[in-house]
């Protein structure tokens, strides 16, 4: 590595701005929830979870077995008819609760979930939190308006479904499950990644808070093997899955030959595309959107940067300038900007990756920041003279790590940009509408943002091509996978 | 309730541009409360004037671009709020209308409140002409709605034809039931502490032919949505309308929840633009 | 002529500017923040009804804010017609604070060249250290981007020692990609400081507006090595928005640019809500205007 950033004397710095964490209550012990309550896993395992900018515990969390993955089905399948019996109206008033009790405890959620995974407070209060809440209103609103939905006349729920989720959006990652299936009147056993399940457990109070019925949603914190015994226990009719390509993998093939309807969200290696008449300073904002927001801990981050060899310079230099002020620290001040890395494990990944790109010859560089002493932290990195058949080129990195390629025309923005096994999500940066709408329509991914990055919404799709997965969430598109339809 | 307090009594307004005013004619007639307390009886209520129509035209159109420039989703929430609001107040409405009509109209406000981020999918879409170009059609609201309302039910009746055109993103001028005022004038209470800005929801009392025809010959009127029930009236405002070619639509009073939600999206149709554009695809 | 704008996207730059308008400023940086904004600050007046003895008061209360807060230190400059700036400066004597003054026809620059050169050859004489000037929107929205440089270069040229701060008067270009042009334009053609408006206009110097100039500042810098200068006037009427505005610069520019010299915030109001807010993170109390004197 070479390059410090070149640092000036500070003449006015910010203050420490902590969030306040003294109205947050949080329990010492959570165990799993079934039934609408909490109780012990049978063989009364619990493991701490921990705040990973601190590497201390914060609460200790049941790990659910094989026998409470059965006990959990046992109970969504009794609850499925009643649930999804009730009028549609009557679901959507339980998700509008839900959504209400959420935006009520807002800020509280957004302190645990920087807490628990690491992300700044600033994220979890201004994107994390407030998105969870519109996808619950989003699909309240869907409950009684299927058949538009869908266009169909009759439709019906499939029954039992087992959601997995990731570690890097907990909470918004759980809504997207739950309200979707939900409010196609299914029941749901919602399994949190095992470094982040606090928010999904608070969410389980919502739930008893809104009085949802009994059974209708479970909530089985664990490890890995939990996960693949409720993908592979029968009785379920469905499982949804965000993670990496390589457990979706092991998922799809664990449920071949299997009537068990499958929709996987996985990861990706997006093409953020730079054009020469680009609007430049607002491009730069969008690459360090697009690969440092959330530490690079997203699935559609825009890890390759294709530029356009004309203005490769000019964008790398604005580029660099701009990574140097971004403040990385402490997740719970108001003015972080890059939080900690999620788990050692992660950490460990990254800086494998990194260290395969130095190796490979390419060119790092990485801000200087002063790190904390405790904690798991990666200080955001850029890599130019980068081949397209690098490691840091072609693999995952999920970390603040961006590899930078050049492309001469648009013809090879688009070729370099699908010549990928993932294909989830890319970046178009140009002024010439015309041009953004073609390359668009050339991209093979299934998220394209024009002129921005990272932007979500409960009504707009979301979900990959090749190995970033298959089925949407978001808008209409998302209650398909809930659903089958009758007539 | 003690028999000795003495009552203090509500005056009734209208509700116009978030404000409660009386009718600039300074008119007033008469409603009766139902009940057998010391509110019930024979109580007075402004006699809007075609100038108060007027006016809450204007208060409308005014509030039109900021309501519908705000997101889908935020009119999505304030509609719920409404619903809150008209829930917690349940028994206060239900004293002039009744408890089944009030849950009722509750549920509608939840259901269009859920529409307001959805028709548009629905009724909207991309265009797969054959050129290379992106084309989409999008519906947007029309502009300044005014309703009839129906004389009964006359608290559901009324919430039935306003919600459509509020989730669409439209302003609404409503002139409530002649015979049964009291319920939209306390709903119009309700609304006024919700998030409903000033102007979107304008709510007037008075004699009905004579409002509906100065409302339904405003030529900055947009569309008329006519759930008053009588033939009449219904066709002389398709002459009105003939003049500037407002959008019209006449149905019946809205009797039930079901029939409230049964053709909703031919209700938000009914008082929305279809936009197509185009765009070429090619650098 | 046609003329080839930059390209700007809005929805990026708003998108940055609200991002950067959660900074939390709190304790020591805010107090500095504010004395900060204060040393900035161009105090100002430029009223039909503007006298003498008001212009007087004005500079008693620019060179010592708040006789109580010693800590508070100058205002950078005090802005005036030019018929007031010998009062101002006579006043100003001594201590350290600069007299500006508007010129060309101030707000709306309506006026010959001949009328502009002359309006500004009064202010320096009078004794002007500064000189505010607007660009002819008349010239730039024909897209005569020729004239509109002709003129500040003459307005340059005539105000001799004095430095000029250019008006562009943002709420009037049209879009964020007019407001980078006209700040380009203004810069080629000498400007040693570009400022966003009258303060008579329906805007000012809204974040996105700031943001935009200040790249362009920044991107005008790194091609010809030239500091130029950047002064919002017109809507930061509050400590808060004060703050908003240096984080803009910092986080765009960097630090070394926190400093008077460089940047600028034309005002009236404001100068109280700064104290007011100094001063409630001394004593923890919200205040009152009553609490500071008014001039």
């Amino acid at each position: 590595m070479t390059t410090e950033q070149q640092r000036t004397s500070i003449v006015w710095d910010y203050a420490p701005a902590p969030e306040a964490t003294d109205h947050v209550r949080l329990a010492d012990r959570y165990g799993i929830f079934i039934d609408g309550a909490f109780r012990d896993p049978a063989e009364s395992r619990y493991e701490p979870t921990l705040n990973p900018a601190t590497e201390q515990p914060i609460a200790e969390i049941a790990w659910a077995g094989a026998a409470d993955v059965t006990a959990a089905i046992d109970s969504a399948r009794a609850a499925q008819p009643k649930w999804a019996a009730l009028p549609d109206r009557d679901r959507a008033k339980y998700l509008f609760r839900i959504a209400r009790l959420i935006q009520e405890r807002a800020r509280e959620l957004a302190v645990v979930e920087t807490l628990d995974g690491g992300k700044p407070l600033r994220e979890s209060r201004d994107v994390d939190i407030p998105l969870a809440a519109a996808h619950f209103f989003h699909y309240a609103g869907w409950a009684d308006k299927l058949r538009y939905g869908v266009n169909a006349r009759e439709v019906a729920p499939l029954g039992v479904v087992g959601q997995i989720v990731p570690w890097n959006f907990p909470l918004l990652m759980a809504a997207w499950k739950l309200a979707p299936a939900l409010a196609c009147g299914n029941t749901a056993i919602l399994k949190p990644a095992e470094t982040t399940p606090l928010t999904a457990l608070l969410l389980a109070e919502i739930c008893q808070e809104a009085e949802l019925p009994e059974g209708v949603v479970s909530v089985l914190p664990g490890g890995g093997d939990t996960g693949a015994t409720l993908v592979r226990a029968p009785g379920i009719d469905k499982i949804a899955f965000t993670g990496s390509t390589a457990v979706g993998r092991d998922i799809q093939a664990a449920l071949a030959g299997r009537p068990t309807s499958l929709t996987l969200e996985l990861g990706g290696k997006s093409a953020n595309i730079v054009f020469e008449d680009a609007a430049l300073d607002q491009a730069v904002e969008g690459i360090v959107n697009g690969i440092f927001f959330n530490q690079g801990h997203v699935c559609c981050a825009g890890s390759r940067l294709l530029i356009q060899e004309s203005v490769l310079d000019e964008v790398i230099a604005k580029l660099w300038r701009r990574m140097g002020r971004l403040r990385v620290g402490d997740p719970l001040d108001k003015n972080t900007d890059v939080g900690a890395i999620n788990s050692a494990e992660q950490l460990q990944r990254i800086e494998t990756l990194v260290a395969a790109g130095e190796g490979e010859g390419a060119h790092r560089r990485t801000i200087a920041c002063d790190l904390p002493e405790h904690g798991y932290w990666f200080a955001p990195t850029l890599f130019t003279d980068v081949s397209p058949a690098h490691r840091i080129a072609v693999e995952e990195i999920f970390g603040p790590v961006v590899s930078v390629l050049s492309f001469r025309t648009q013809a090879e923005a688009i070729e370099k940009a699908n010549n990928s096994r993932y294909g989830l999500a890319a970046g178009i940066w140009t002024d010439k509408g015309a041009k953004a709408f073609e390359v668009a329509n050339a991209l093979r991914a299934g998220v394209v943002w024009q002129n921005t990055y990272n932007h979500f919404d409960p009504t707009a799709a979301f979900g990959g091509y090749k190995e970033s997965g298959f089925g949407r969430e978001g808008g209409p598109a998302g209650l398909r996978p809930y659903l089958k339809v009758v007539r | 309730m003690s028999a000795s307090r003495i009552s203090v009594r509500k005056t009734y307004k209208l509700w116009i541009g978030g404000a409660f005013v009386r009718s600039e004619s300074g008119r007033h007639d008469h409603a009766t409360r139902p009940g057998t307390n010391g509110d019930a009886g024979q109580v007075n209520i402004p006699r809007a004037s075609r100038k108060d129509v007027r006016d809450a035209v204007a208060a409308a159109r005014k509030a039109f671009g900021p309501w519908s420039a705000r997101t889908a989703y935020n009119r999505g929430q304030i509609l719920y709020r409404a619903a809150e609001a008209l829930e917690s107040r349940r028994d206060q409405l239900a004293a002039v209308a009744d408890a089944a009509q009030v849950d009722a109209a509750v549920d509608v406000l939840v259901h269009y409140a859920g529409w307001t981020d959805k028709f548009q999918a629905v009724l909207g879409g991309i265009n797969p002409v054959a050129a290379p170009f992106l084309s989409f059609s999008l519906p947007e609201p029309t502009g300044v709605v005014g309703v009839v309302a129906p004389d009964a039910p006359e608290l559901l009746g009324l919430v039935a034809e306003i919600a459509p055109a509020l989730a669409a993103g439209n302003t609404v001028v409503a002139i409530l039931s002649e015979a049964q005022p009291l319920a939209g004038l306390d709903l119009a209470e309700v609304l006024g502490v919700s998030d409903i800005p000033g102007g979107v929801v304008n709510l007037l009392s008075g004699r009905r032919t004579e409002l509906a025809t100065a409302l339904g010959a405003h030529r900055d009127l947009n569309a008329i949505v006519d759930a008053g029930g009588d033939a009449e009236l219904g066709a002389e405002l398709d002459r009105l309308a003939a003049e500037t070619i407002k959008r019209a639509r006449h149905g019946d009073a809205v009797a039930s929840y079901e029939m409230a939600v049964a053709d909703a999206l031919e209700r938000i149709d009914a008082v929305t633009e279809l936009k197509t554009a185009w765009h070429p695809v090619g650098a | 002529m046609s003329r080839r704008l930059g390209h700007v996207d809005r929805v990026g730059v708003e998108e940055r500017v609200a991002q950067l308008g959660t900074r939390s400023i709190k304790t020591t940086a805010k107090q500095q923040g504010i004395r900060l904004a204060v040393s900035m600050v161009d105090l100002t007046t430029l009223e039909g009804a503007d006298t003498p003895g008001k212009v007087r008061n004005l500079c008693a209360k620019g060179v010592c804010p708040a006789p109580n807060i010693p800590e508070i230190p100058s205002v950078a400059a005090i802005c005036v017609y030019p018929s007031l700036v010998a009062t101002a400066r006579a006043a100003l004597q001594g201590s350290g604070v600069k007299t500006a003054s508007v010129a060309t026809g101030f707000p709306a620059g309506q006026v010959s060249l001949e009328a502009k050169l002359r309006d500004t050859e009064d202010a320096v004489a009078a004794g002007a250290d500064e000189i505010d000037m607007v660009i002819s929107r008349e010239a730039f929205l024909a897209g005569d981007d020729a004239r509109v440089q002709q003129e500040i270069a003459r307005i340059k040229d005539a105000c001799g020692e004095a430095h000029l701060k250019v008006i562009l008067e943002t709420a009037e270009l049209g879009s964020y990609d007019h407001i980078r042009h006209a700040s380009m334009l203004a810069m080629e053609a000498g400007a040693d400081f570009i400022k966003t408006s009258t303060g008579k206009a329906s805007s000012g110097a809204t974040p996105g507006v700031c943001l935009v100039m200040l790249e362009a500042i920044r991107d005008y810098g790194d091609r010809t090595g030239r500091v130029v200068g950047f002064k919002a006037a017109g809507g930061v009427s509050t400590s808060k928005e004060a703050l908003k505005r240096l984080v803009l610069v910092k986080e765009t520019l960097g630090d070394e640019w926190l400093t008077p010299d460089r940047i600028r915030i034309g005002a009236s109001s404001l100068l109280n809500d700064l104290l007011l807010q100094y001063a409630k993170t001394e004593t923890g109390r919200y205040g009152r205007p009553e609490d500071f004197s008014k001039e």
